[in-house]
């Protein structure tokens, strides 16, 4: 048994480079469950980050009691992480569950039946449709959905009423990574795999805390530093996280200037011909621009700015440019800071320079936040068009057209989608008067929290709340509909490195709660949204008719799912995409060819001005980008809009912790997580708190221009003159609303977004701080990761935090080695037609065997 | 030789649509993307004017005053509020910088045949960011024209 609560990581099993990843079974059950007891063990994967580990979830008396990694799956080998052992089915099998609908009467929410709250719902839609068009509507969905749920309401936005108002909280962590994949290869996907991890021989992290956001794979790098010949770390990150730990390198920038230290790696790569000129000539373009603009930021000029050492530029840079093979990820730290598209496109840019791609080690993984997030960007319930398809490009919208017999010009396609910060902008005008949010908690999680409380609570506007709990956001709803979550329905759902998971459904929800996609399909449904043949719109019976849409929605796109059939995902590994008759087994990674999809009648996108978002357009794009060919974008450095000054003296900086997801609405029901981190902090450098007069623990006031926090300190590690705190602690456990002592990161962040991809900054604003009450104890922030107490603060004799540990109550079982590692592509079940053995029969039925027996 | 004229003309324009970004980012503060784009842009057509100073020196000022008064680049001297608001004002800008635009390729034209490098280099810097101006006005308004145009209230 390992306290897998103190233990984030687990187990090592050193492997060498090239070698395989050894199995690591992991399993945590209920209180007083024993392996004995568990009836059946349904395939699943963990919807509580973007890494996607397989799991079985296992089944007593109907409930669910347990979950264990899949040892035959290539995402995690058997692994799990603290969210998913403790908060996967702890998450949802809470009392607080909403087992009813409720409407808003009299200025209370309460109960009723399905037709009551749906009617509700269809008349306003029908009475705004009819009076003020189309445009009145907005969605805001999430990044936890299940693919079929996602394509339903995409296919509803589209086709039923055609609003360009459709967007995901994927908005929040992920759009920044489709936008530089786009602006630099001309179409999302990712390049790289999890196996670069196996074969590099340099990792760098970007502004990516993988210790906390993505623990499993975490775990896996570890697992490399343990073996025989590490690979060298270099983390960008202002924090001193456990990446920045075992880190060769620790860039912990300013921050808001990531754009200078990344234009200063090329300058460097550059300066010293690090480069391939054979595949900068046959792959690129735009490579004399590049030049120029990097030009004028040599090491030590990156290094004023960005307040590191200029020798730690350069070694950085070394290691990029003399390492045989380099791995990149990159998350929130740049696609959540400013300029955050042009500082992402830069790594790709380094890769690309030295020919780094397409080869194992050699990856790119532009990473997301959310679970699902990839298939919101696929299905385009982010206002994209389905299919990676270019908006720009009337063939494309006609495709969709055919595929969906509608008349072309129902489908928005005049102007770019309408991005989160502007549905809600648009809503504050009062022009967007319907508003369906889904799964999605944006009270808590979208910056300025004071004007989106004052947004939601405006009477003109109607707002649907479609969750499992009564959220903050649920709480200013006018409907509010309760929704089967994880376990309790059947879909599939696509992780960062395109690897694609069913996830059954295991129990029923609670009371009258329904999936997402019955809700979606209903709702066509009572609005008769039809084909131009009169025929429903949505004549789905359940979600394995709207994956074979999906399918054909993909045909001959990068995300080609045609291979994949929810039969050759159960049982097997899951199936990185593309899966086709060119890739029957999927395939693990991309561009081994150096063909890149920026052929302009293929292209997802002609691409953006980095400094401006200004559209390149059809006729520029084909005149200068051959088809095939990456672009090299850039765009020189600004600083941030917003920059400490006498009044607000302190940068401030968003996050998350290893025991949390998102608004903690799962992760706050797991006792386990809750106990690891129970209340919101702040964390302070020694060398701040002391000038303030702040000791570990104190209660502090932090204060921006927008509102205000009020939590304990904690005396890290952080660089000095930065602020951080975590973004999870809204208000549904105490009474909903900020009461006396705010705690939502989110009350200070700024208005303001990347122009490409619209992403919020969350990590850069100018904030204050002072003591506001003596401490009661150390602060409730966990001593295992980045806000671990610093040694410096310790000298100073203050009260030194209680370890995090699991108390006895976190304990889980890893069986190592269990089974030899799964390599691609045998741990694929093959296809129809394949002579590998153990595969899908052609033409059978694909209801197959739901659940697994028990070993 | 009418350079001059032209040059004085193109420094005054840029100058003018200088103020007027920052016209419309302080009218429009609450639309982020606007405000602080507008303030960038600013500053990079106070750039284009101040790359451009040493070549109105070198060809001189214009003694006779004799620029034609209907090229004369207007400012905006306000803004103007809501949805429609916004894009009529986006609209000023863009019309502002055409002129610039078109101005910055009669100069061009002028600098080739004179074979001026100097005056070349400083075209061929800032005349592409003027148009990566016009282009970016463009995309904004197209966003927002159908909202104003037809949703709002
Ligand atoms: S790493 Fe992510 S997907 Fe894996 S168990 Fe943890 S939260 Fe779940």
């Amino acid at each position: 048994m390992v306290d897998r609560i103190a233990q984030i990581w687990g187990t090592r099993t050193p492997y060498p480079r090239d070698g395989l990843w050894p199995v690591r079974v992991d399993q945590a059950l209920g209180e007083g469950v024993s392996a004995d007891d568990v009836d059946r063990w349904v395939q699943s994967a963990c919807v509580l980050c973007s890494n996607g580990c397989a799991c079985d979830i296992a089944v007593k008396d109907g409930a669910m009691v347990g979950i264990r990694g899949r040892a035959g799956d290539l995402v995690n080998h058997g692994r799990l992480g603290p969210k998913g052992l403790f908060a996967s089915w702890q998450g949802v099998s809470h009392k607080d569950r909403l087992q009813r609908p409720m409407i808003r009467e009299n200025g209370r929410l309460v109960e009723c039946d399905w037709d009551t709250a749906m009617n509700r719902i269809t008349e306003r839609s029908r009475q705004l449709l009819r009076d003020r068009g189309p445009l009145s509507h907005g969605f805001y969905t999430s990044g936890q959905l299940f693919l079929e749920e996602y394509y339903a309401l995409a296919v509803i936005g589209k086709a039923g009423i055609g609003t360009p108002h459709m967007d995901g909280n994927t908005r929040l962590c992920t759009a920044t990574a489709a936008a530089a994949l786009k602006e630099t290869f001309g179409a999302d996907g990712q390049p790289g795999s999890y196996t670069d991890i196996d074969s590099c021989d340099a990792i760098f992290l970007y502004g990516h805390n993988m210790a906390e956001t993505q623990t499993v794979l975490w775990s896996r790098v570890l697992d490399r530093i343990a073996g025989p010949d590490r690979p060298k770390v270099v983390c960008i990150d202002p924090r001193d996280t456990e990446v920045a730990r075992h880190a060769d390198v620790h860039l912990a920038v300013r921050p808001g200037t990531n754009l200078a230290l990344m234009n200063a790696l090329v300058h460097e790569i550059l300066a010293h011909g690090w480069v391939d000129e054979a595949y900068i000539q046959a792959h690129t373009v735009g490579f004399e621009q590049l030049k120029a603009t990097v030009e004028p930021w040599n090491a030590e000029a990156a290094a004023a700015i960005c307040d590191v050492p200029a020798a730690d530029i350069r070694k950085a840079a070394r290691i990029f440019g003399t390492s045989g093979r380099v791995l990149s990820t990159v998350l929130q730290g740049f696609y959540q800071s400013a300029q955050a598209t042009a500082s992402s496109c830069q790594v790709n840019n380094l890769h690309l320079l030295r020919g780094l791609l397409g080869r194992p080690g050699c990856g790119i993984l532009q990473m997301n936040g959310q679970p699902t997030a990839q298939n919101n960007r696929e299905c385009g319930a982010d206002g994209d068009l389905p299919g990676f398809r270019n908006w720009e490009n009337p063939g494309h919208v006609q495709e969709l057209a055919d595929l969906w017999d509608i008349d072309p010009l129902t489908i928005p396609h005049w102007a770019p989608p309408t991005h989160a910060m502007q549905i809600f902008r648009y809503a504050e005008q009062g022009s967007i008067e319907f508003l369906w949010i889904s799964a999605t908690n944006p009270a808590v999680s979208m910056p300025q929290l004071p004007r989106i409380r004052e947004i939601l609570a405006k009477p003109e506007l109607f707002v649907v709340v479609q969750d499992l709990y009564l959220t903050e956001t649920a709480q200013a709803a006018d409907v509010v509909l309760p929704a089967a979550g994880w376990g309790e329905k059947t879909g599939t759902f696509t992780n960062v490195n395109r690897t694609v998971h069913l996830s059954d459904k295991a129990v029923e929800p609670p009371g009258e709660a329904r999936s997402d996609l019955d809700i979606f399909l209903d709702y066509s449904r009572r609005m008769g949204f039809t084909t131009r043949q009169g025929e429903p719109l949505l004549a789905w019976e359940g979600p394995e008719d709207a994956f074979n849409a999906w399918r054909e929605c993909t045909r001959g796109r990068p995300c080609d799912y045609t291979g994949i059939s929810y039969e050759r995902l159960r049982g097997g590994s899951g199936i990185p995409w593309p899966c086709n008759e060119e890739n029957p087994d999927g395939r693990d990674r991309l561009y081994t060819d150096g063909i890149f999809p920026t052929d302009p009648d293929y292209c997802e996108s002609y691409g953006h001005d980095l400094l401006t978002g200004a559209t390149v357009g059809p006729e520029a794009f084909r005149a200068t980008v051959p088809a095939g060919r990456a672009v090299l974008k850039t765009a020189d450095y600004h600083p941030p809009h917003e920059e400490p000054d006498g009044e607000y003296p302190l940068r401030y900086t968003t996050g998350r912790t290893a025991y949390h997801f998102h608004t903690r609405t799962k992760t706050g029901r797991s006792r386990q997580l809750t106990q690891a981190a129970p209340r919101a902090w702040v964390e302070l450098g020694a060398d701040d708190a002391g000038r303030l007069g702040i000791g570990e623990g104190d209660l502090v006031r932090v204060e921006s221009r927008r509102g205000r926090i009020e939590v304990p300190a904690r005396i890290s590690d952080i660089r000095a003159g930065t602020v951080f705190a975590p973004f999870h602690y809204g208000y549904w456990d105490s009474d909903g609303t900020p009461g006396e002592h705010p705690t939502a990161a989110n009350e200070l962040t700024l208005t303001e977004w990347d122009p490409v991809s619209k992403q919020p900054v969350f990590k850069n604003a100018a904030v204050r701080v002072e003591k506001i009450g003596d401490a009661e104890g150390p602060a409730p922030a966990p001593t295992t990761t980045a806000s671990r107490p610093s040694a410096a603060a310790e000298n100073q004799g203050t009260r030194r935090p209680r370890p995090t540990t699991g108390g006895g109550e976190a304990d889980a079982t890893e069986d190592v080695a269990a089974t030899p590692p799964p390599r691609f592509p045998d741990a694929v079940r093959p296809g129809p037609g394949s002579d590998r053995p153990g595969g899908v029969s052609a033409g059978s039925n694909s209801a197959g065997s739901d659940q697994e027996a028990r070993p | 030789m009418n350079l001059n004229i032209y040059l004085g003309m193109l420094h005054q324009a840029e100058k003018t649509l200088a103020e007027s970004f920052r016209q419309v980012a302080a009218g429009h503060g609450d639309e982020p993307d606007v405000h602080f784009l507008c303030h960038t842009l600013a500053q990079q057509c106070e750039e284009h004017s101040r790359l451009l100073h040493p070549i109105v020196e070198r060809y001189g000022e214009d003694p006779s005053d004799a620029e034609p008064e209907r090229l004369h680049a207007e400012g905006l001297s306000s803004t103007r509020q809501g949805p429609v608001g916004l894009l009529r004002d986006l609209q000023d800008l863009y019309l502002l910088a055409s002129l610039v635009d078109v101005t910055w390729t009669m100069v061009k034209q002028a600098g080739s045949a004179l074979r001026d490098r100097e005056l070349l280099e400083v075209v061929e810097r800032c005349d592409g960011e003027t148009s990566v101006q016009l282009r970016w006005l463009q995309t904004r308004m197209k966003q927002a024209a159908p909202q104003a145009l037809i949703a709002a209230r």
